[in-house]
């Protein structure tokens, strides 16, 4: 039997409306907040859900008083590097650790796994003497080495997943049908796989570009920082937050995410549930 | 096309606890040119680790294997010039269905024409040209198998390779493939070598059966000398359908005639076997007698009939099963449609003596 208007109503758009509220909010504040001046912003007496003296002042402060766009073009240098890097490295990884059955691949995945679960507030610390003694302090690169460190992990694990899922006989009927192992990979394996590959780069894309802890670790010259460093460091001097191009460039650095996500979402699903069409 | 012979192959497996487990003990038969043999046992039993073995996805612990002249235990699959049909088609689910037939080829770097040709020629051959387009999913499960089975012809190879093909089909469909099969090893005549749990596949389709349990063969053979002549208790159960009939008895001898008796009947051994079990007298046997042996009987004949009380009436349309209780002992015997009978009706049972079989109760070999 059909659900009538009113209980899909109650029991369905009701509560996605109110989740998708309480999701699309923080967008919402940080919007409102990008397009009103500082009296604005402190007047408490005003209905701060409106706008009521509209301004492109902020913008204007974070385009042309900060290097707002070399620190987009820093974070995408490196979440696309670190993403590409990790991927290339995951994938061979999960493969050899989920199909080539060696004697230690078992102790080999557990191994990454708990690579994956030592905290960066930790891992840090070493980290940070081997970029000093690699000589890449205040370089990008050394973020494009050190993101990979938890990306690999998390993204062999999400991989292995998907690999487990596709059958073993269609890699051994390749075989049979005159493939190498290589040959099986790339034309069987990576073309199944592409809803787990696309998950897994759109993840290991996110991780990086939302980093914080290394990239505060690591970069302290402002024209090597990475947006969410930049915004926080350059845009709030002493124990003033200037709250107005602070919203701007938050709000302007979730677009490319996004945007991705929005790109991939289909494969991204598919991904994340393992749905293998045969 | 050619010949497989393999020579005293074992498998053994590291099971995860580090236990050694023996999948296949010293298995030894030659396949001849053209021939299409069927392995069949019990899951397993060896049967898909042997053949994996010969297609080079599982290692050969001991033993040798050849296909034609050539030893194949150290060259990769992709170098034996085989092909497999796997239980659950494996077809590659991003190509085409053309794409399918035609990754073999391409993957041995033949001309583009070449390709088509043979697509072309496999696909008229198994009716399935005008699928040719299709991607797997858009595909019914016979076409699959038609699919399935094309990718392993376009290559002419050596030696066909099936594992358990037929086992996902509905029984309809799976009856109409088994001809299909059949007709199609007469038309490559080619070697096949295939697997099944199926005892009904096995007969029907091969021309030789190996029989296998625990890794072991149990017995090679003709389809009917199976059924006839079964080597031990093993094989006259798992060959024909309902299975045969297990009965604990004992061979006595009284007034130069010898006789099988178990618990509420006592039947006699027909001289020209009774010769054969001299020796066997007075031990405990097994008494194996097949459903379709067993008939209604209007008269008490001594030595051949027995008593016999019907618990369950099935009617199968050709030929009705009953479940009997003999004795402690519950039989099925298979009987004509005609024969009148109720449930719950004490009926008498008369045994076709000439085609009884005995096992010896210890090691459950045929003593006939």
């Amino acid at each position: 039997m059909h659900e009538s208007f009113w209980q899909k109503l109650l029991k369905f758009y009701i509560p996605l409306a109110l989740f998708i509220l309480f999701l699309l909010f923080p967008f919402y504040w940080m919007f409102n907040t990008s397009l009103k001046p500082m009296k604005e912003l402190y007047n408490l007496k005003l209905n701060p859900f409106y706008i009521h003296s509209p301004t492109l002042d902020n913008i204007k402060t974070l385009f042309f008083e900060t290097i707002f766009f070399r620190w987009m073009y820093n974070t995408f240098f490196v979440a696309i590097l670190s993403t590409v890097i990790s991927l290339g490295a995951s994938l061979l990884a999960a493969y050899a650790i989920q199909r080539l059955k060696f004697k230690t691949s078992g102790p080999t995945g557990l191994a990454i796994f708990f690579g994956y679960l030592i905290p960066p507030t930790i891992l840090f610390i070493p980290l940070a003497t081997i970029i000093f003694d690699l000589r890449l302090w205040d370089s990008l690169w050394s973020l494009v080495l050190t993101y990979p460190t938890f990306l690999i992990p998390f993204c062999t694990w999400l991989l292995m997943g998907y690999f487990k899922s596709i059958p073993k006989e269609m890699e051994e009927c390749a075989m049979i049908d005159g493939a190498s192992r290589l040959r099986v990979f790339w034309r069987i394996v990576i073309p199944l796989c592409l809803p787990g590959i696309f998950s897994a780069g759109i993840f290991a894309f996110t991780l990086s570009w939302n980093e914080f802890l290394y990239a505060l670790a690591f970069i302290s010259a402002t024209e090597s920082k990475t947006v969410p460093i930049g915004l926080v460091t350059e845009l709030v001097r002493g124990d003033v937050y200037h709250w107005g191009p602070l919203m701007t460039g938050a709000l302007l650095a979730s677009v490319p995410v996004a945007l991705v996500y929005s790109f991939f979402v289909e494969h991204y699903v598919a991904g994340l549930t393992g749905a293998l069409k045969e | 096309m050619a010949k497989v012979i393999l020579e005293n192959i074992s498998k053994h497996f590291v099971s995860k606890y580090s236990t050694e487990v023996i999948a296949v003990r010293d298995f030894s038969l030659e396949i001849e040119d053209k021939e299409f043999v069927v392995f069949v046992g019990p899951s397993g039993c060896g049967k898909t680790t042997t053949l994996r073995m010969i297609a080079g996805l599982e290692e050969i612990t001991e033993g040798k294997i050849y296909i034609g002249d050539r030893l194949i235990n150290r060259i990769p699959a992709k170098d034996r010039d085989i092909a497999m049909v796997f239980q659950n088609y494996a077809l590659y689910p991003h190509m085409t269905v053309y794409d399918n037939l035609a990754f073999s080829l391409e993957m041995r770097k033949f001309s583009k024409e070449e390709i088509n040709q043979r697509v072309r020629e496999a696909a008229d051959l198994l009716e399935i040209s005008e699928l040719l387009q299709r991607k797997p999913k858009q595909l019914s499960g016979g076409q699959r198998q038609r699919v399935a089975v094309g990718r392993t012809i376009v290559r002419k190879p050596q030696v066909f390779l099936f594992d358990e093909p037929l086992s996902n089909l509905d029984a309809k469909l799976r009856v109409q493939m088994r001809g299909e099969l059949k007709k199609l090893h007469e038309r490559l005549s080619s070697t096949i070598i295939y697997v099944t749990h199926d005892q009904v596949e096995a007969m029907t389709m091969g021309d030789r059966i190996v029989v296998m349990k625990d890794g072991l063969i149990q017995q090679v053979g003709k389809p009917l000398d199976l059924y006839f002549h079964p080597i031990n208790k093993f094989v006259g159960g798992f060959i024909g359908s309902p299975t045969m009939n297990f009965i604990e008895a004992k061979l006595v001898a009284s007034n130069h005639k010898l006789y099988v008796e178990a618990d509420g009947m006592k039947l006699i051994v027909p001289v020209e076997k009774a010769q054969q079990l001299q020796g066997s007298i007075n031990k405990k046997v097994t008494l194996g007698i097949r459903p379709q042996d067993l008939s209604k009987a209007s008269s008490s004949v001594d030595g051949e009939t027995f008593k016999a009380f019907v618990e369950i009436i099935e009617p199968i349309g050709n030929e009705i099963y009953l479940d009997v209780k003999a004795g402690r002992d519950s039989l099925i015997a298979s009987v004509d449609p005609k024969t009148k009978v109720g449930p719950h009706e004490e009926i008498l049972l008369q045994a076709n003596l000439e085609n009884i079989h005995l096992f010896d109760a210890g090691n459950e070999k045929t003593l006939l």
